[in-house]
């Protein structure tokens, strides 16, 4: 046990199977579940048997990692003296075809996280999940949840049909920034589209690889669009993107930015700059060497000391035993990460630290 | 004094010239091929023209800014940049004192032609053309050998036809194919690459159908420009994953115009999670990263800018300053002037030598 005394912003509660959410589905969807075999929508993102997708150690009997709340609370929360944690359920709702489907699902795994988890443990906060390319039920599943103070951000998966930042989803957008929500996009893929712009590989560990590519495309995006000049309260979470990628990511947009700023007449600034002041990023995974300055050097790189948020990824492998936090991480750096950070990004979170 | 910039005035330029890695050479004219092509593939060209996996019929899907081109590289007559030989040496081949330079025919596109029989004409046509048109009059051009990459066979007999023709240096393949490169059924170019001494060049482009991001269409030129970064490291992704240097020790990859700061990230990123999932890879003996280290090259145009130049020399020190290459993309719009483009780069004497010639020279085998 360590105690970092920080706030969590990724931590993975598992639906176990989709019997796990029946009681609160209505009626037509409850007698649906068993009649078309909906029993297992998890992602093929993170099969549940995948090394990635839970450590060993952080497995349960029946293989899977995430499903017990015991569990989770010894593992996750106690074991780093964590205050608050966010859960972002990974599961099929947002990436069914049928818009209602996708609602119902949707909705039950919202109510089922408020009731078997949220409510059971004070630590404990959630992203609404959204069927995502339905906008009118998405917006209507944001204002659902609204009002629950414990719910803090809406999640979205990072690969979906349209790059996140079209016009097509600005309402999400109106609505999350109206309600003090950040967007937090998650690794994860509907497989609308191959994982990346050459087609779809062999392996898990590729497509795993390419989600940092499309959190860039995502980036890019957002920014072009013009979403936060639109939406000037708005910030974007990417959550288990990785972080070293984007620093040299965005020397690339700003130089082609110069080159070609007449297409998008409505930035002002450096997408380095716009990016600095919306956009945040979760801890794990770490994507640098275990030894040696690469990591502080990305850190210089990224220009702010205000993007990155701590994260564990429970249960997800990211590391070993208890190095959430490795020392390469400038001591200068670890309050603002584990604790000023988070509370600056998620406005939900401050009144529990008041 | 900025420890970013030197004092004095940069001398770019190396003596014995500079090797210019990507140049991009243009038919005269939207047919200016044909004379290539067998008469039945001329008709068919005239009749059908090109059928790409994209909406237009010509032109690109994101519209460019002009015609894609520097403005001053419009000829005098109005034609098309990079269609005229004497204007090409007297604006950049003379001019920036170029001792070779390594063609990368964009138009026509043969690679990526959805009709195969006519993918494979049309690469031998602009192979002639090359030849005909370019190196022949002027030594200092070399030629890259378009293939048909859609139909493996016929692209390792194009390439074994013309190997023992010093004037192409290496093997052209689009990286935005049907499927990621290192899958098998792209073995046999690589087969063949390596039987015939030449490396792979992979130019940023193509339509391989699928959309520049794992989440779709982006909207503007602007995306699609970045997403090439993007395809490369998805390509080097496949390329070591699929074991493609386990049976192909001696290949080489030359990554064109799709940069290289974000090799570090991507390299420290598959050798993380290999740790984890490596018993899905069990064809693979090294850590990703050694193969990286091994097997790539890369071009330096467009430079990445950052706000603190000293970033991009710790990146190159990471990646290894035998690996980069220089060029100029001539003609293209975001053209970068040997003179100029990375002079705000602290380099010594050697490093700057390497750069622009020596690393090219030693794997083009250019004197």
């Amino acid at each position: 046990m360590i105690d970092l005394g920080g706030i969590d912003c990724d931590i993975h509660p598992t639906v176990n199977s989709t019997a796990d959410l029946v009681p609160y589905l209505t009626g037509y969807w409850r007698e649906m579940v068993p009649m078309r075999t909906m029993g297992m929508l998890d992602l093929a993102s993170y099969p549940p048997s995948n090394p990635l997708s839970a450590r060993d150690d952080w497995r349960s009997a029946n293989g899977r990692g995430g499903v017990e709340l015991a569990k989770v609370q010894r593992e996750a929360l106690d074991a780093f003296g964590t205050r608050l944690a966010i859960c972002n359920v990974l599961y099929g709702g947002p990436v069914l075809y049928s818009d209602d489907m996708a609602a119902a699902i949707c909705t039950a795994t919202n109510d089922w996280l408020a009731d078997q988890w949220l409510s059971r443990d004070s630590r404990l906060r959630g992203s609404i999940v959204i069927p995502t390319e339905s906008l009118e039920l998405a917006v209507e599943e944001i204002e659902r949840r609204a009002g629950d103070p414990r719910f803090v951000q809406v999640m979205v998966l990072c690969m979906g049909e349209m790059p996140l930042g079209r016009k097509h989803y600005w309402p999400i957008y109106e609505a999350a920034e109206r309600h003090g929500l950040p967007i937090g996009i998650h690794a994860g893929s509907s497989y609308r589209h191959p994982p990346s712009s050459i087609g779809y590989g062999s392996f898990m560990l590729e497509d795993y690889v390419a989600q940092s590519q499309t959190f860039g495309a995502q980036v890019a995006s957002f920014v072009t669009e013009g979403v936060f000049e639109k939406y000037p309260g708005l910030k974007v979470v990417l959550i288990e993107s990785g972080f070293t990628w984007l620093p040299s990511f965005l020397w690339r947009l700003d130089k082609t930015w110069r080159g070609l700023r007449a297409e998008v007449p409505w930035l002002k600034r450096r997408p380095f700059e716009i990016v600095r002041d919306h956009i945040r990023m979760t801890l794990q995974p770490i994507d640098a060497p275990d030894s040696g300055n690469q990591l502080e050097r990305v850190i210089d790189q990224l220009g702010s000391d205000d993007m990155l948020l701590f994260s564990t990824d429970y249960p997800h492998h990211q590391f070993d035993g208890d190095a959430a936090m490795p020392d390469l991480i400038p001591a200068s750096l670890r309050r603002k990460i584990l604790v000023d950070n988070p509370l600056q990004t998620y406005p939900r979170l401050q009144e529990a630290f008041a | 004094m900025s420890v970013d910039t030197l004092e004095r005035v940069v001398e770019t330029t190396v003596d014995a010239g500079v090797i210019d890695c990507d140049i991009h050479p243009a038919p005269k004219g939207p047919l200016g091929v044909m004379p290539y092509l067998p008469p039945r593939w001329q008709e068919h060209l005239k009749r059908f023209g090109n059928n790409f996996r994209q909406p237009f019929t010509g032109g690109m899907p994101y519209p460019r800014f002009g015609d894609g081109n520097r403005v001053d590289a419009r000829l005098p007559d109005g034609g098309y940049g990079g269609s005229d030989l004497a204007f090409m040496q007297k604006q950049h081949l003379d001019a920036n004192n170029v001792a070779y330079g390594i063609l990368q025919p964009l138009a026509p596109n043969a690679q990526s032609q959805r009709n195969l029989e006519f993918s494979a004409a049309l690469a031998t046509a602009v192979n002639e053309w090359q030849l005909e048109a370019w190196c022949r009059p002027d030594q200092r051009l070399k030629a890259s050998l378009v293939v048909p990459q859609e139909d493996p066979e016929a692209s390792a007999q194009e390439i074994r036809r013309r190997a023992s023709d010093r004037s192409f240096v290496q093997v052209a393949v689009a990286p935005r194919a049907i499927e990621p490169l290192g899958r098998k059924r792209y073995w046999p170019i690589f087969a063949a690459a390596v039987e015939s001494g030449l490396p792979i060049g992979l130019h940023v482009g193509g339509f391989g159908g699928s959309p520049p991001s794992g989440s779709g269409w982006v909207s503007y030129y602007l995306e699609d420009h970045h997403s090439n970064a993007e395809s490369m490291q998805a390509l080097i992704t496949s390329l070591v994953l699929e074991g493609v240097f386990e049976e192909f020790p001696e290949l080489k990859i030359v990554l064109i115009e799709g940069g290289f700061v974000w090799l570090p990230a991507l390299s420290w990123r598959l050798d993380k999670h290999w740790k984890t999932l490596k018993a899905e890879v069990p064809h693979l003996k090294r850590a990703p990263s050694e193969y990286i280290r091994e097997h790539f090259w890369f071009t330096t145009q467009p430079i990445d800018e950052p706000q603190k130049p000293q970033h991009i020399r710790e990146t190159i020190d990471w990646i290894g300053w035998d690996r980069i290459l220089f060029s100029t993309d001539y003609p293209h719009w975001d053209y970068d002037d040997p003179a100029t483009a990375l002079n705000k780069i602290r380099m010594s004497e050697a490093e700057r030598r390497m750069i622009f010639r020596g690393n090219a020279a030693a794997l083009y085998g250019l004197d």
